[in-house]
């Protein structure tokens, strides 16, 4: 299977072990991604809060790119996949703004009818693959991993209807696919802050606080994320997060390909283990030691 | 505190000509927003302020944005800190049981402040979506440690001091880099597509009345079902 790839920004630098393990892991289990070419940032939450037809015609020259390559397009980024999906819609039914979007379009000869599926990689994986197929090429089991599946805010509302909006389980049934063991985790879905870490920082500090110590008090080994942001946030503040709850572990937070990649065999280097701000944990550093004599083997 | 602009007098059962505009161009920011006119089906009932993440944090609940609005009373929520702390996370979307896409507004809200200079007195946290925009219009992506450089040093540069440490660590696991990204196509057509977009915005001015029906709000309710976007018509 082929898919058109919409890495986003982030994806390029701070969370760029997202982009490489996501790599891996569909080259793994043989689906292609096409990069688009010369994408563009969809915009984010922040062009959308500034302006609305030139946010949406920025974003929507990315699915003006895919359209042309008649693919479904991957966005990894909780917020360009919220994005990119949220203009698909704004301009689905709406002649009057898509014309618009499509006469700014048209100033470099692209033009959007409204074809494109956005997909996440995380509902790729689980329904195009398949859990089945996952669970035979798994060949180092997470099992003794306590995992919460932290799906952040966006990917499971709004436009996106792959999942339950309350309680998304695609992450859960993943890992539990991989042998590790989910633990309770009620705030799957509560918001990280997001960009309010730059803007009101000890208010982003306590919601950051609060998931940390929601997966520590449920005895999380580490947390899984979806989110480029999520995971700046989770894995950059702790010492803030020691001021207001002092007994914050040091919890690691990896993307949930990142995970996947090491249970596919994938050696840890090409993922990215190395790069959190958080030191890497005792019990993931055996599984690597595991993934290694795996692929010696 | 919200603050109140200190020259409005108010006559009970008229808007002041500011608040009319206002009002008006509120109006026709939700117009894009699909199914946009169901906001006066709001009952108060303040399931979104209760499944707001940062409703604590707020000056005006979510509910109260509504509240105000209908009250004629826009001025109050464009000064508020709430529309720059909605985080946009979607939870008050997602559960209004009338179906009201708050986020949506509050984006609407943003975007109207921004257009009528109403700025935040003591925080610069509206200055941010402004500096990415910046740029993804010089760039075509964007660039974090450009992003965070100006905007801490237009709002609290000693935060930029603080942060060096951990700027640092990230340098050296290169998740930051010095140099903004380079698309080469994509800069020439992004420019081409912001600029005849930014012709067919929403204009920041304000309209006549005539220009789109009060199709919210509740004078509006009962004598509008749907969104009525074709044939204009006048409300007064
Ligand atoms: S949302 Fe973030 S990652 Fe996605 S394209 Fe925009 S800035 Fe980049
Ligand atoms: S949880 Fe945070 S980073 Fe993740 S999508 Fe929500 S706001 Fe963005
Ligand atoms: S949840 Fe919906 S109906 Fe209830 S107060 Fe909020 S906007 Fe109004
Ligand atoms: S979208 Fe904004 S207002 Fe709504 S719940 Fe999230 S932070 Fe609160």
């Amino acid at each position: 299977m082929k898919y058109a790839y919409y890495p986003g920004c982030s994806l390029e630098s701070s969370s760029r072990m997202y982009d490489s393990s996501l790599r891996e892991v569909f080259r793994c289990l043989d689906l292609e991604l096409v990069e688009l070419e010369d994408w563009n940032c969809c915009g984010a939450t922040a062009y959308f809060s500034v302006k609305e037809t030139v946010s949406l015609a920025v974003s929507a020259r990315n699915l003006a790119l895919a359209e042309l390559s008649n693919l479904d397009i991957v966005a990894p980024c909780s917020s360009c996949f919220t994005i990119l999906l949220k203009t698909h819609h704004m301009l689905e039914g709406n002649t009057e703004l898509s014309d618009k979007i499509n006469e700014a379009l048209g100033a470099v000869g692209l033009s959007y009818k409204g074809t494109v599926r956005v997909r996440h990689p995380l509902e790729v994986l689980v329904n195009d693959v398949g859990l089945d197929k996952i669970r035979k090429t798994v060949k180092v089991p997470l099992d003794g991993f306590a995992i919460a599946p932290y799906y952040g805010c966006q990917i499971a509302r709004g436009e996106s209807s792959f999942d339950d909006s309350e309680d998304p389980v695609f992450m859960d049934k993943l890992f539990a696919t991989l042998g590790a063991r989910l633990v309770y985790f009620p705030h799957k879905v509560r918001c990280c802050g997001g960009m309010l870490m730059y803007t009101w920082e000890d208010i982003a500090v306590r919601l950051v606080t609060d998931l940390m110590r929601c997966a520590q008090e449920n005895g999380a080994h580490l947390i899984s994320t979806t989110c480029p942001m999520c995971h700046a946030n989770l894995d950059l503040h702790l010492k803030q997060v020691r001021k207001l709850y002092p007994e914050a572990k040091p919890m690691s937070t990896y993307f949930f390909t990142q995970l996947l990649g090491l249970a596919l065999g994938i050696p840890a280097e090409k993922l990215g283990f190395d790069l959190n701000y958080i030191p890497i944990d005792q019990r993931l550093k055996d599984v690597i030691q595991r993934t290694r004599e795996v692929s010696h083997a | 505190m919200v603050q109140k602009s200190p020259d409005r007098n108010y006559t009970p059962g008229k808007l002041p000509l500011r608040e009319r505009a206002l009002r008006m161009a509120f109006l026709q920011r939700i117009h894009d927003i699909p199914g946009g006119e169901k906001l006066h089906r709001c009952i108060q009932c303040g399931t979104c302020s209760g499944s707001c993440p940062v409703s604590w944090a707020m000056d005006l609940m979510p509910r109260e944005l509504i509240a105000h609005f209908r009250a004629g009373d826009i001025e109050t929520i464009l000064h508020s800190r709430t529309i720059w702390l909605c985080a946009s996370c979607y939870a008050c979307t997602e559960r209004c049981p009338q179906g009201i896409r708050v986020t949506d507004i509050i984006y609407s809200l943003k975007r109207l402040a921004i257009d009528s200079d109403i700025t935040l007195e003591h925080d610069g946290a509206h200055k941010l979506p402004q500096i990415f925009v910046d740029i993804i219009n010089k760039y075509g992506r964007n660039h974090e440690l450009g992003l965070m450089m100006r905007y801490y040093l237009r709002t609290n540069p000693l935060q930029l001091l603080r942060m060096a440490s951990l700027g640092l660590a990230m340098m050296k696991r290169r998740r930051i880099t010095f140099t903004p990204p380079r698309v080469e196509k994509a800069l020439k057509d992004i420019r081409l597509i912001i600029a005849h977009a930014e012709r067919l915005e929403v204009p920041k001015e304000i309209f006549s009345p005539e220009y789109r029906p009060d199709t919210v709000g509740y004078r509006a309710i009962d004598k509008v079902s749907s969104r009525s976007s074709k044939s204009p018509s006048t409300t007064e």
